[in-house]
Formats: structure tokens, C-alpha cells, sequence
């Protein structure tokens, strides 16, 4: 049973209604397996967020399949999705998110407050996921004083928070410059390597290059590169 | 197949599904649906296990990120209370000056017209058209009603009929001096002068020993004794009823409820009995306690003639409180409106802010959504924030208006009367109005979809 994919998506099609009605997703078939380490590039408007939104559980397929982690997910309702998404899936986005006016130990802890991660390990969980990404010394700091690549390194330490399955990261290295990007996919290759999947959606051939596998996404529809 | 596939969407996609796949894949498809349909039962419970009560976000989380939400802006968030500090401070203002003027008007009524009651005998209209009283004051009535709850001192008075006599203090004959207007006579009982609140400037007011062995002796009215030309009755001066004298043995002044009194030369009822046939006394003056007015309207009439307490009309205070109450329900309803409309201005003002707030907080929306948050748990964020932001206006305003009301009651050397329970109303009314602006912008915080907030950056 353990070796049940993380994702396995069967024939999902997302329409939205029109007029006209709109397929963003047009019968997606795609199967990622555990500490899989995945890019997925596209032009905008190709269904790149459609997709990011049924990966990440913040939507749900008009038609077809998905499984995460083996749950049938069509069947949860709104409470559960919310709970497996806490549970299963971290985000890292271009934006970085951090909220600028608590410290980056707060931020990292945010994770924990909708994952029902013990109160006990919060603490503890949040310093060594600080540590793993080198920021254990800037612990008290405030996000807005530190630098982009930081940043994205606190978002990856709170993704990480909730020991997810799966990191889907949407543009992680989007606002930054070449050589932080190369540090950001290191420590993503790095949580890869420790068995966690990964899913990059990017624009940068360079990082999209960096994945075991990349599949390609234009006009609703996925294929392999 | 579009159809049917339809009607299969959401609860029940996996049999949409597996149709779907049969048509598409064949066997493969459909095989691979099943075996995972079989796993599901297994997995379900172990990839969702359910998380302990402590471990979930917990209303102390809640007021933990609502602190942070709030404190986060102070300039705005001072900003945005001001509306409801007004409306409620408007509101306790109102109420509490309304309570204290009340309290302070019924005061200055209690001095004279809360403890004043006249009773009189009933009248009818006779057969011919003429007025005539159905009833008799009895000559003891001071003495029936002072045995009454409430009645400090009675008195009887009379006018007394004089037709064509004169009232001078020298009796002279003087064909060509002008004609002056005579005071008026009035018989009154010994506790009269108490009863009306009256005061001696000179001399003595008659007793019940005068009254009872008829002697002729008067008291003047203050400016009556002006116009008679006594000032002093140390001489034992003397004024003339007619022909009869009569000795003046003091001046009274005061009794603000009876002026004419001023005007008059007051004999004893027994006196005017004797020498001018006064047959009945037509009112009686009662002092009475305050607040006392309802129980001596009922009980004096009874006092008086127990066979028929309708033949008397009794003028008494209401109690205290219904004069106040309907002092303070003219003053409170306009600005009460006014108080209202306030408060509105500073809902519609929580209201306004919030939205604004939702709007720069929607990438953080989309994360706490991200993180795992339900649309519920983001709604009841902000509808705290704002139910927190209102009860904190509340409060504020609740202390400034009571603080004004108790500086200008001091100014105004009034006694400040405020409302507790009222007070603690207002500020939770501030919390209400707080629920009810952040009810919008909460259900509008939860439908922000959350990758299109998580890409728009911030």
C-alpha cells in the first residue's frame, strides 16, 4: 500500500461554464509517485493554475479522478479537503507569502495552526525546519528585513512544517535572481533526496531542467516532455 | 456521455469516472478504478486520521491571529473605532444626561410642588345652571388627615363673605377720599401658615386657642399690611372689619402656592364662624412627604367622609418616578435617534475598513486557505476582528460618554445619576454593531479563491 502514487489524476477535466464554457483542463492523465521530482512548464493561460489549484486540493475537477495519496478526493467534503491539504501538501509560492509583520518563527509555525501538528512538537518541528534551511539565526527577525532567497527559504521551512507527501511549488524561483534560485532548487533537491515529491511549475527552462521529469502543459492538455 | 457523465460530477465521480474510463481506456482503466476504490476503504482512515480536540485550531488560536490582524495597523485601527466610540458615547450621553436632568428636575419639583396637596370639596351643576358643592370640609378635617401616612400639616381655608364692609386700619369717615380696594378676607385654621409653607416676619400667627374661643384678633398679609400702613405689631395695632376691631397680632410672608394670601387680613376660622356666619370652609391645604402624593389622594378623601370619598377632589403629586419617566421619554427620544444614527456611521465605518483590510490581506487569505485554513475558519476571523474592533469602540466609547456625563453633572454642581446595566449595554451594543458590519466582508474573505490571491503577489 505504501506504494500507492502520491498523485494519481484520471481523466480530469475542469471546465468552467460559459458561455462559453471554458476548458481549462481537457482529460489530464498523470501520475506522480512518492519522491518524484517533477517540473511542469507551460505558456500562461495553458492551464498551469488550473491544475495547481486540483493538485493543491483548492479545486475540484468537473469530471475524472484524484487521488492523493490513495484518498479518493471527489468524495471529502470542503472540512476534510481542508484537513488533507494541511496534512499532505506544502506550497511554496513566487510571492513568498510570509506574513510582514510576524517574525519568521511565527510564520514558519503558521503551518502548524490548521494542521493539528501536535502543540507539543510545534515548537521544536518549527526550529529544526529553520535549521534544515540555515536560518536558524534569524529566528526573531522580521520577513521584510531579510533577503529574497531568505525568504523563499522560510517558505520552504514552513512548507515543510506539516510533513507533507508532496511540495508543490508555483514559481518558487520566480523573484529571484539566478544564483539564490540555484540555492532555493538545491534545498528542494535536498527535501527531494529525503523522499519527499516534488512538483515545480516554472517558467525557467533552467530550473524545469534541474527535474527527473518534466511534462509540458498547453491548452488544457499535459504531455511528457 | 456528457450528460450522464454530469449528473456523476461531484459526489459520485468515481462511477463517472469509471464509465469514462471504459470508454476511453478499455479494461485497463476500469481495473486500475477498481483496485483503487478496494484500497480506498484502507487508506481513508489512515490518511486522514482524525486530529486530537487539543491540536485543532482552537478558539484561543482564533483570538491569537485575530490579535496579531488588529494590533498589526494602530493608526487604522484607532481610525476605525472612532465611529463606534462616537455613536456609543452619543448614546451614554444621551441616556445618562436624560437619567441625570430627570433626577435633578424632580428635585427641584420635591421642594414645593412634590409636597403640596389641595383638597377640595366636589362640585355639580344644580338645575339652574348654578355651581354647587357636593360636600363639606368638616371644621376637623386638619386634624383627620394629619393622622395620615405622608401628611406633615393641614389647614383649612375659607374666603369670608364681607359684601359691603370695609377693611381699614382707622375707621374715618371721609366722604372724599378715593375709594380703595379692601383686602379679602380669608378664614383660615391654626396649621395653615405651616401648611402652605408660610413664614412670620412679624409677630405670631394665631393658634387653636384663638380659633376656638373666637377672639378677634388677625394676621395681615404681607403686602396687605403695606397697604393697611402696619409695619410693627408690637403696638397691638388694630384694623376694622366695619365697625368691629379687631387686634393684628402678626405679618406673614412666603407661601409661594398661595400668593393671594400676601393680599389678605387672615381671621380665625372660629372667629369668622362667630362674627360673620361662615358656614363651610372651601379648601384644605395639605404638606405632605415627598413622593407621598399618590397614597394622601387616595386616603384623605376617606378620612374626610368615609361614606362618600368621591365628593372631594384632591390635587397630589404623582410618585417621583412616573414624573420622571415621562420627563426623561421626551428628552431621550430625539437623542436617542441622533445616538443611533451614530452609531450606524461608525458600523458602516468597521464595515468599510474591514473590506479594505480583506482586500490588502487577500495573499494572506489565500495562505491561511493553503495551509489548510476552511472557509469557515477564515469568515470567523474577520467577523472577530470586527466584533472585537466594535466591542472595543464600545468600551471606549462607554467610558467617554459616562466621563462626560459625570464632568458636566459636576460642572453643573447636578448629581450625576447613570444607568449601570446601561452602561454595560452600550459597550456590548458596540460588539453587535461589530457583528453586523463584519458579517459582508467576512463572507466576502471567504470566497477568495485562493491561488488566484496566492498569484496576484503581496
Amino acid at each position: 500500500m505504501s506504494q500507492a502514487p502520491v498523485v494519481e489524476l484520471i481523466d480530469v477535466t475542469r471546465s468552467f461554464p460559459g458561455p462559453p464554457e471554458v476548458q481549462a483542463l481537457k482529460g489530464v492523465n498523470l501520475t506522480i509517485g512518492r519522491g518524484d521530482y517533477l517540473s511542469i512548464v507551460g505558456p500562461s493561460g495553458s492551464g498551469k493554475s488550473t491544475l495547481l489549484n486540483v493538485l493543491g486540493l483548492l479545486d475540484r475537477p468537473t469530471v475524472g479522478e484524484y487521488r492523493l495519496g490513495g484518498v479518493l478526493t471527489a468524495a471529502l467534503d470542503e472540512e476534510a479537503r481542508a484537513g488533507l491539504r494541511a496534512q499532505t501538501i506544502g506550497f511554496v509560492f513566487q510571492a513568498f507569502h510570509l506574513l510582514p509583520r510576524r517574525t519568521v518563527l511565527d510564520n514558519v509555525l503558521l503551518a502548524t495552526l490548521y494542521s493539528g501538528v501536535p502543540r507539543r512538537e510545534r515548537m521544536p518541528r518549527a526550529k529544526a525546519a529553520l535549521d534544515r534551511v540555515g536560518l536558524a539565526h534569524r529566528m526573531d527577525f522580521l520577513p521584510t528585513t531579510l533577503s529574497g532567497g531568505e525568504r523563499q527559504r522560510v517558505a520552504v521551512a514552513r512548507a515543510v512544517m506539516a510533513s507533507p507527501e508532496l511540495i508543490l511549488a508555483d514559481e518558487p524561483t520566480g523573484n529571484l535572481d539566478q544564483q539564490t534560485s540555484g540555492e532555493v532548487m538545491d534545498l528542494f533537491e535536498e527535501l527531494n533526496a529525503d523522499g519527499l515529491s516534488l512538483v515545480v511549475i516554472t517558467h525557467d527552462q533552467h530550473v524545469a531542467d534541474r527535474a527527473r521529469r518534466s511534462i509540458r502543459i498547453a491548452d488544457g492538455r499535459v504531455s511528457e516532455l | 456521455m456528457r450528460s450522464i457523465l454530469r449528473r456523476f460530477r461531484r459526489g459520485t465521480a468515481p462511477d463517472g469516472a469509471t464509465a469514462d474510463g471504459a470508454t476511453a481506456d478499455g479494461a485497463t482503466a476500469d481495473g486500475a478504478t477498481r483496485d483503487g476504490a478496494a484500497a480506498d476503504g484502507a487508506r481513508e482512515g489512515a490518511a486522514i486520521p482524525p486530529i486530537a480536540r487539543a491540536d485543532r485550531f482552537t478558539n484561543q488560536d482564533l483570538l491569537v491571529e485575530v490579535s496579531h490582524g488588529i494590533g498589526g495597523h494602530t493608526g487604522r485601527l484607532v481610525m476605525t473605532t472612532l465611529g463606534t466610540v462616537l455613536g456609543i458615547a452619543s448614546l451614554v450621553v444621551t441616556i445618562g444626561f436624560a437619567q441625570t436632568a430627570a433626577g435633578q428636575i424632580s428635585r427641584q419639583f420635591d421642594a414645593v410642588a412634590a409636597t403640596q396637596a389641595v383638597l377640595k370639596p366636589g362640585t355639580a351643576n344644580s338645575a339652574n345652571g348654578d355651581e354647587v358643592a357636593t360636600s363639606t370640609l368638616p371644621w376637623d378635617s386638619p386634624a383627620r388627615v394629619e393622622r395620615l401616612n405622608g401628611v406633615e400639616r393641614a389647614g383649612l381655608i375659607g374666603e369670608v363673605p364681607i359684601g359691603e364692609l370695609e377693611i381699614t386700619a382707622v375707621p374715618i369717615n371721609d366722604p372724599s377720599a378715593p375709594e380703595v380696594l379692601s383686602p379679602t378676607l380669608l378664614a383660615t385654621s391654626a396649621g395653615l401658615l405651616e401648611a402652605v409653607r408660610g413664614e412670620v416676619s412679624a409677630g405670631r400667627y394665631f393658634d387653636d386657642g384663638h380659633d376656638a374661643r373666637a377672639d378677634r384678633v388677625a394676621v395681615v398679609g404681607a403686602r396687605a399690611a403695606e397697604k393697611l400702613g402696619i409695619n410693627r405689631v408690637d403696638s397691638q395695632p388694630s384694623i376694622f372689619i366695619g365697625e368691629r376691631p379687631y387686634t393684628v397680632i402678626g405679618i406673614v410672608d412666603g407661601m409661594e402656592r398661595r400668593p393671594d394670601l400676601l393680599d389678605s387680613v387672615i381671621l380665625p376660622l372660629g372667629t369668622a364662624r362667630a362674627d360673620f356666619g361662615l358656614r363651610s370652609a372651601s379648601e384644605l391645604q395639605l404638606r405632605i412627604d415627598a413622593g407621598a402624593g399618590p397614597l394622601v389622594a387616595k386616603q384623605a378623601p376617606i378620612a374626610l367622609d368615609p361614606n362618600a370619598p368621591e365628593n372631594f377632589d384632591v390635587q397630589a403629586p404623582r410618585a417621583g418616578s412616573e414624573l420622571q419617566e415621562s420627563v426623561q421619554a421626551d428628552i431621550n427620544v430625539v437623542f436617542l435617534i441622533l445616538g443611533v444614527i451614530a452609531l450606524l456611521a461608525g458600523g458602516l465605518g468597521i464595515a468599510n475598513v474591514t473590506l479594505l483590510s480583506v482586500s490588502e490581506r487577500t495573499g494572506e487569505i489565500g495562505l491561511r486557505r493553503a495551509l489548510g485554513a476552511t472557509r469557515r475558519q477564515i469568515a470567523r476571523q474577520f467577523m472577530v476582528e470586527s466584533v472585537v474592533i466594535g466591542l472595543l469602540g464600545g468600551l471606549i466609547g462607554a467610558a467617554v460618554g459616562v466621563f462626560a456625563v459625570v464632568v458636566v453633572a459636576l460642572v453643573q454642581q447636578w448629581t450625576p445619576i447613570i444607568d449601570l446595566p446601561m452602561v454595560f449595554g452600550a459597550a456590548i451594543l458596540g460588539a453587535v454593531v461589530g457583528l453586523g458590519a463584519g458579517a459582508y466582508p467576512a463572507r466576502k474573505a471567504s470566497r477568495i479563491e485562493p491561488i488566484a490571491a496566492l498569484r496576484a503577489g503581496v
